[in-house]
């Protein structure tokens, strides 16, 4: 249908998603209170939601609809990026409803059935309808197998039923399959959307735009120019409240086999032929089947469990004395390896990854450190304080990009030093830059996929880290590291057998 | 805040860079150059707006203040870098005396090195902004109509003088009415057959919101007048009932289409800082704008010849579509023949 207001000149015009529902089952986890309510609330904001928009919520409480929209509120006036606007509130409160019900229960999906039913009678969502798993992975077999038996996973010829999941994609290669295939007994694999948040920073599609859109870093992007590259992912924090979920999953489940193997397929992949969800996807696949682990595991990798101490000036727990943490347990909260890539444009250039909890401070990035010049026409004392030059992606917090270059001390010697030059990403607090969940859950409405990782991504990266794991799980307990540092001695090792050493980000 | 009285454009732009040396020279990322030009009385709303919008658009705004008279020709500015304001630079230059015939002499060593300049004119603007002094130098200048007397007059002026990169902050307002109009479009409605726009008198932005909605849907578009504020009401009417977007209090809407139930939708009157963000958001020529200049005088004058072509169209389709969102295929198909007979119109202008 040609909608004669619409034109691809007119610019000003916002993706705005089309009539539909978002049901959310686990709406009591902080993940939904935290993020996801107030990023729907930051979208209707900006106006990109349709004015039937619907929002449901499942869970086992026993709450009225009424119960329900005040959690939501509150969610919204705590946590939303954007002003909170009374008319706004409206808007969207009147297309909330909750259903009180069990996973197991057949009569909690019929209920929601009823009540699908209604808002498309009432709201006029059309039959357009999102789930939104945010629960346990254990539990996606019964309400997948739910939404079956129902008839809520059944699309009128013109709708759309779609499922949208959490990481982690299972735990390993086989447990990833066995959950590709639940959820692919009921949803075709174009309205399955793996949200992970990481893939919806500004920053990370700026990674693109950096390397794509200009002519001056493609051509040193490979193994001619580039020494080695570092993928980093640290949190101050610790487990908090998330020993349940945590303790036997770990940093390497946690973080490494999405977050930060999905930023070194963007970092390493080759240009796609277009921005499309396929040509993005075909080469981030190509990249990640050519990862290679070194034949020696143990030498190459490190792993941690964070010990009591200080962080950021408090004292705090170690991860053996977490509550609800088995004072055995072998689940490490730092892990570190390094990968090479076996192509053309990457051999010889490893990729060192390292995920944490409880370093120094929160900060994720990517760093590629260039070969030095190959001949430096100074004396040896004028650049003994000149290192690599370094480019780094700021993805969070304080999104950006620095280039570390060397540059002459102002003084009458010829002396080289390293300075930094940073690029600031646009501005946090307006409306323009949103939030990664606002734009993934806009991109799920409007049903755009280049954001999401496909099945096949994820087994990838599954392959990659199943054999340490498997290394891991036989060594028993990790190293301690002092809270509040850069994780444990044997990751310097690590580095320093390479001839090389982590940047402090 | 620094303060130069009786100064020269290039001691100001060593003003500035003295400051940001002092600062410890942190990197700017500034992507444009933003020239007021405007007078006492607009000045500090329009400087507030910028220097808020330039938390989106980090820029370099250059004010501009006309103080003609018989004062000796000099020249006060007053710069601001960083600080609570945002993270731009904020200048505010005055002209006194014959130097207000001469703002381009002040500008042109203030403007960033290969950035894009965008010229604003809060309140009057020339006739011709891209033959302008100043805006000769940019490539969008955007004019505000609404703050004009004679906005009829006015709004024919900007389309007979139209260059590409001319835009305007009366119609930057209707973008969230346009955007919720598109939307509702977007569903099954049937084809639009009349549009009936209400809004508060003397209001370019209705008037430019009347005549895209012309250009696009090809038929009759009239403006009712009332209290406002704003923008009251839009009515699409179409073959399968009516496309209602009202919002009687400047704040919440209420939505309504054919076979689906009325719901309320947001819809606030922005502040001037939020208008000018957006304006900023694209600096590419805004060829849509040019439709809807085109189509207020469709709206003007509606030529009776036009009009009765069009009234045929409707009887026709109401016949074949009686049921909901299966005919709306066939619908759509025949908004072609109301495209063809919006020709003859362009002719007889």
């Amino acid at each position: 249908m040609n909608n004669p207001l619409r034109d691809v000149n007119d610019r000003r015009l916002p993706r705005v998603a089309g009539p539909c529902s978002l049901i959310i089952f686990g709406v009591t986890g902080d993940l939904a209170r935290k993020k996801v309510m107030p990023a729907i609330y930051d979208l209707a904001n900006r106006g990109l939601l349709p004015p039937g928009f619907a929002l449901v919520g499942f869970a086992r409480r026993d709450w009225e609809t009424q119960d329900f929209a005040q959690i939501v509120h509150d969610s919204v006036r705590d946590h939303a990026r954007t002003e909170f606007r009374e008319e706004v509130w409206q808007q969207l409160a009147s297309g909330i409803r909750f259903v009180a019900g069990d996973l197991h229960s057949d009569e909690s999906f019929d209920e929601l059935r009823r009540v699908v039913d209604e808002l498309d009678a009432t709201r006029g969502t059309q039959g357009n309808h999102a789930f939104y798993l945010s629960i346990p992975p254990g539990l996606f077999p019964d309400v997948i197998n739910q939404l079956r038996r129902s008839g809520l996973a059944n699309a009128a010829k013109d709708a759309w039923r779609r499922v949208v999941i959490e990481k982690p994609f299972g735990h390993d290669t086989q447990s990833a399959r066995e959950l590709n295939k639940v959820v692919g007994t009921v949803f075709d694999s174009g309205s399955v959307f793996r949200i992970d948040h990481y893939l919806g920073k500004e920053t990370v599609q700026n990674m693109l735009a950096i390397r794509f859109a200009n002519a001056m870093y493609e051509p040193i992007w490979n193994s001619n120019y580039v020494d080695h590259v570092q993928i980093t992912m640290a949190e101050d924090i610790g487990i908090g409240g998330r020993a349940g979920y945590y303790d036997g999953i770990g940093a390497a489940r946690d973080v490494i086999q999405n977050h930060l193997l999905q930023l070194l397929a963007l970092t390493a992949m080759e240009e796609p032929n277009s921005f499309l969800a396929d040509s993005v996807r075909i080469e981030k696949e190509k990249v990640l089947s050519a990862l290679v682990l070194p034949r020696d595991i143990e030498k190459h990798s490190a792993r941690g469990q964070y010990a009591a101490g200080w962080q950021g000036g408090v004292e705090v727990k170690g991860y053996l004395e977490e509550d609800g943490i088995d004072p055995n347990s072998i689940t490490e909260t730092y892990a570190a390896i390094r990968v090479d890539i076996d192509n053309r444009r990457w051999a010889g250039v490893p990729f060192y990854l390292r995920a944490g909890k409880r370093l120094g401070r929160r900060v994720t990035e990517v760093a590629v450190t260039f070969k030095r010049a190959p001949h430096l026409p100074f004396s040896s004392t004028a650049t003994q304080e000149l290192s690599n030059n370094v480019i780094v992606f700021r993805i969070q917090p304080d999104e950006g990009m620095t280039v570390r270059f060397g540059s002459k001390v102002p003084g009458t010697a010829l002396e080289v030093r390293d300075v930094n030059m940073d690029f600031a990403y646009g501005d946090t607090f307006t409306e323009a830059s949103p939030e990664a969940y606002e734009r993934l859950i806009l991109d799920v409405l409007l049903g755009d996929p280049p954001l999401f990782p496909r099945h096949s991504e994820v087994e990838l990266q599954w392959k990659i880290l199943d054999p340490i794991l498997e290394r891991w799980a036989k060594r028993g307990q990790p190293e301690q590291y002092h809270s509040g540092g850069w994780g444990p001695q044997s990751a310097y090792e690590m580095m320093a057998r390479d001839g090389r050493m982590w940047r402090r980000p | 805040m620094i303060n130069l009285e009786n100064t020269q454009a290039n001691a100001v732009a060593a003003a500035i860079n003295e400051e940001r040396r002092r600062m410890g020279s942190p990197t700017v990322g500034m992507v444009l150059t933003l020239l007021i030009l405007t007078d006492e009385m607009h000045q500090a709303e329009a400087l507030s707006a910028a220097s808020i919008a330039a938390r989106e658009h980090p820029m370099r705004v250059i004010a501009l203040i006309e103080r003609p008279g018989r004062d000796t020709a000099h020249l006060d500015a007053q710069i601001q870098v960083g600080g609570d304001e945002g993270p731009g630079e904020l200048i505010a230059c005055r002209l006194h005396g014959e130097l207000a015939k001469h703002a381009g002499s002040v500008a042109i060593p203030l403007l960033l090195p290969d950035t894009p300049v965008v010229a604003w004119w809060p309140g009057e603007a020339p006739d011709n902004p891209s033959s302008d002094p100043i805006g000769m130098h940019a490539q969008r200048r955007i004019t505000d109509t609404n703050n004009t007397a004679s906005y009829i007059q006015e709004l024919g002026i900007r389309l007979s003088n139209y260059k590409p990169g001319d835009t305007d902050i009366a119609w930057t307002r209707t973008t969230p009415w346009r955007s919720m109009l598109a939307a509702a479009l977007d569903q099954p409605v049937g084809r639009v057959q009349e549009v009936v726009v209400h809004s508060e008198a003397r209001l370019a932005s209705s008037l430019l919101l009347a005549g895209w909605l012309r250009k696009r849907l090809h038929v009759p578009t009239k403006i009712v007048h009332d209290k406002g504020p704003g923008i009251t009401k839009v009515v699409l009417k179409t073959t399968q009932g009516e496309v209602s977007l009202s919002r009687p209090d400047g704040r919440v809407a209420q939505l309504s289409i054919p076979n689906a139930p009325e719901s309320p939708v947001a819809l606030p009157r922005r502040n001037m800082a939020e208008l000018l963000a957006e304006e900023l958001r694209r600096l590419d020529p805004d060829e849509i704008y040019l439709q809807a200049l085109r189509g207020v005088d469709a709206v003007l004058h509606p030529t009776p010849k036009s009009e009765a072509k069009k009234a045929k169209a409707p009887i026709k389709s109401k016949t074949s579509a009686k049921s909901a969102s299966s005919k709306t295929k066939t619908d759509s198909a025949k908004a072609k023949p109301a495209t063809s007979s919006a020709k003859p119109k362009k002719k007889s202008k």
